[in-house]
């Protein structure tokens, strides 16, 4: 496994860490303050986690007034997606439908 | 055709079934068949014959029949058009049955697949809740 693989993994692998970026994921950017009020965490270790995030690529932050917007990099995720590891387990789960057609087709 | 269109890799999927190769052939050649394990289809066992699977998240595959040789091997396009060439799919799916003691060997290649590609078999399929799924399982096996 890669150096970028393997930072990829350990920064993803914590469940706290994960949530945090999946949510910048799907509500886009937003500031430690809204990512506090909903990780069940305090503030620092939000803090530390975004920090974590942004040492791996995995998010930007943007500075505007007081407040810093943080934002997930989707491109970050790249080493990770392998598209025919994910066409072989689509095939194996036809062939698993297929196996149980030949059985029904026998009686 | 440019450089990186040539480097593409394949997927390979083999499996025994304990069934004869004129089983396997019927649930990979009649229609009725064909969508209870793969797609919904417009299949005919000709060469030269235009059809579409169509999967459950919306998205049709445009299929045409390559080569057929009964009870053997089976081969057909299975394109995906995309606006953006990075999520599109040029790819080629052979069938190849080989009898055994037991029952038949099936091996599936599909080929085609370009290193660059985004998606593997486009629609609607791919989507956050599904990447993260995937993401648990690689992680639970990375453990």
């Amino acid at each position: 496994m890669s150096i970028a693989h393997d930072t990829l993994f350990r920064t993803l692998a914590d469940p706290t860490r994960r949530a945090i970026f999946e949510r910048l994921c799907r509500d886009g950017e937003q500031t430690v303050a809204a990512l506090t009020a909903r990780a069940g965490v305090s503030q620092p270790a939000v803090s530390k986690h975004l920090g974590l995030l942004k040492q791996a690529g995995l998010v930007r932050d943007r500075h505007q007034g007081r407040q810093t917007y943080y934002s997930a990099q989707l491109n970050a995720l790249t080493p990770l997606i392998d598209w025919t590891s994910d066409m072989t387990r689509f095939w194996e789960g036809r062939f698993d439908q297929l196996q149980d057609l030949l059985k029904r087709m026998d009686q | 055709m440019s450089e990186s269109a040539t480097e593409t890799r394949s997927v390979i999927v083999e499996r025994e079934f304990p069934f004869p190769p004129e089983k396997l052939w019927r649930a990979l050649t009649q229609p009725h068949l064909i969508e209870e394990w793969l797609m919904k289809n417009d299949f005919k066992p000709e060469i030269g014959h235009h059809f579409s699977l169509r999967g459950d998240w919306g998205g049709v595959l445009d299929c045409e029949v390559l080569a057929i040789e009964l009870n053997k091997e089976l081969s057909y396009t299975w394109n995906f058009k995309n606006d953006d060439p990075l999520f599109s799919l040029q790819s080629v799916v052979t069938f190849t049955l080989t009898p055994t003691r037991t029952g038949t060997h099936l091996r599936m290649e599909q080929s085609g697949f370009r290193p660059d590609q985004k998606q593997a078999y486009g629609g609607a399929h791919a989507g956050w809740k599904q990447f993260f799924e995937k993401l648990d399982q690689l992680l639970a096996r990375a453990d």
